[in-house]
């Protein structure tokens, strides 16, 4: 189960609001290589994988993204905080306002709404891993495509803060898989499914 | 008055993230490492530091879980503000 804590991981002060800001973070939010997206892997992934250190990284790891998930929600919310009609006209937010106001909704950059085709859970730990680290690089470079849009400090600052935590979460996983390969046949290397396929030929 | 509570507001705030970001770097790191007993023995220590923090944080200004709640007039839980307001 979860609990909640009142705080967001890193602070979220955004002073200007900034309605095409809005539109391009909200990627992190419900886009292919958003923080919803993600979370929802690395914790449905978890029943598939037979060694407890990955299935407790895993829930780890997919917790941490649901606190992102709530930062890049804040950071989308004070960007679009006490905007008038004519900065939602101007900054190109009259499509969303349409459908949503000014509410959280989970969606990529262009309008795509948020998908679980966008992530995938085999059944299969060494699948599953090589996907992680993937999905953390490109997250990884999404944040790096919006640093390259934002000029505002009190933004920068929190994505510069998401960023770094997708090369930790690459490195752990890097690790998993190690640990996942340590434990199979070195004659079986990719050839079995270890948590599906004959448990003989692993040593568990 | 009012700015020095605020200030020490944040300052408490900021000062458990600081340690609760140590607390999450040391989970994952223990997670894929379960037996580096100088990465437990860090974490031992920062996680009983972060629990005197919270606890006090929580009696002085409102809980951050639910558990720490020690209200009895007004349940601060629901009424102080949420995380995504900004400004402290």
């Amino acid at each position: 189960m979860w609990n909640y804590e009142k705080r967001l991981q890193f602070p979220v002060n955004i002073k200007e609001p900034n309605a095409k800001l809005a539109q391009v973070i909200i990627s992190q939010y419900g886009g292919p290589d958003g923080e919803m997206g993600a979370s929802m892997r690395y914790l449905s992934q978890r029943y598939a994988t037979p060694y407890r250190e990955v299935a407790g990284l895993l829930t780890d790891i997919g917790t941490e993204e649901l606190a992102h998930l709530e930062m890049v929600a804040a950071i989308v919310h004070q960007l679009t905080r006490n905007l008038s009609m004519e900065e939602i006209q101007a900054g190109g937010l009259a499509p969303y306002y349409t459908d949503h106001t000014v509410g959280i909704w989970p969606q990529a950059a262009g309008g795509v709404p948020f998908n679980a085709n966008q992530f995938q859970s085999k059944g299969d730990i060494i699948t599953d891993l090589f996907e992680d680290m993937a999905a953390e690089q490109k997250a990884r470079t999404t944040y790096d495509n919006l640093l390259r849009l934002i000029k505002d400090p009190d933004v920068c600052e929190p994505i510069k803060f998401l960023r770094q935590r997708e090369i930790v979460h690459f490195q752990r996983f890097g690790e998993a898989l190690r640990i996942t390969q340590e434990r199979l046949n070195s004659k079986n290397f990719y050839a079995i499914n270890p948590g599906f396929d004959m448990t003989d030929n692993c040593n568990k | 008055m009012r700015q020095m509570a605020v200030t020490e507001h944040a300052r408490m705030l900021k000062d458990i993230n600081t340690i609760s970001f140590t607390l999450v770097e040391l989970t994952l790191y223990l997670d894929t490492h379960p037996h580096d007993k100088q990465a437990m023995e860090y974490f031992n220590h920062y996680a009983r530091i972060e629990k005197q923090m919270k606890q006090e944080f929580s009696s002085k200004y409102y809980p951050l879980n639910a558990s720490l709640s020690t209200d009895q007039k007004e349940w601060t839980w629901a009424t102080a503000p949420m995380p995504w307001e900004g400004g402290c």
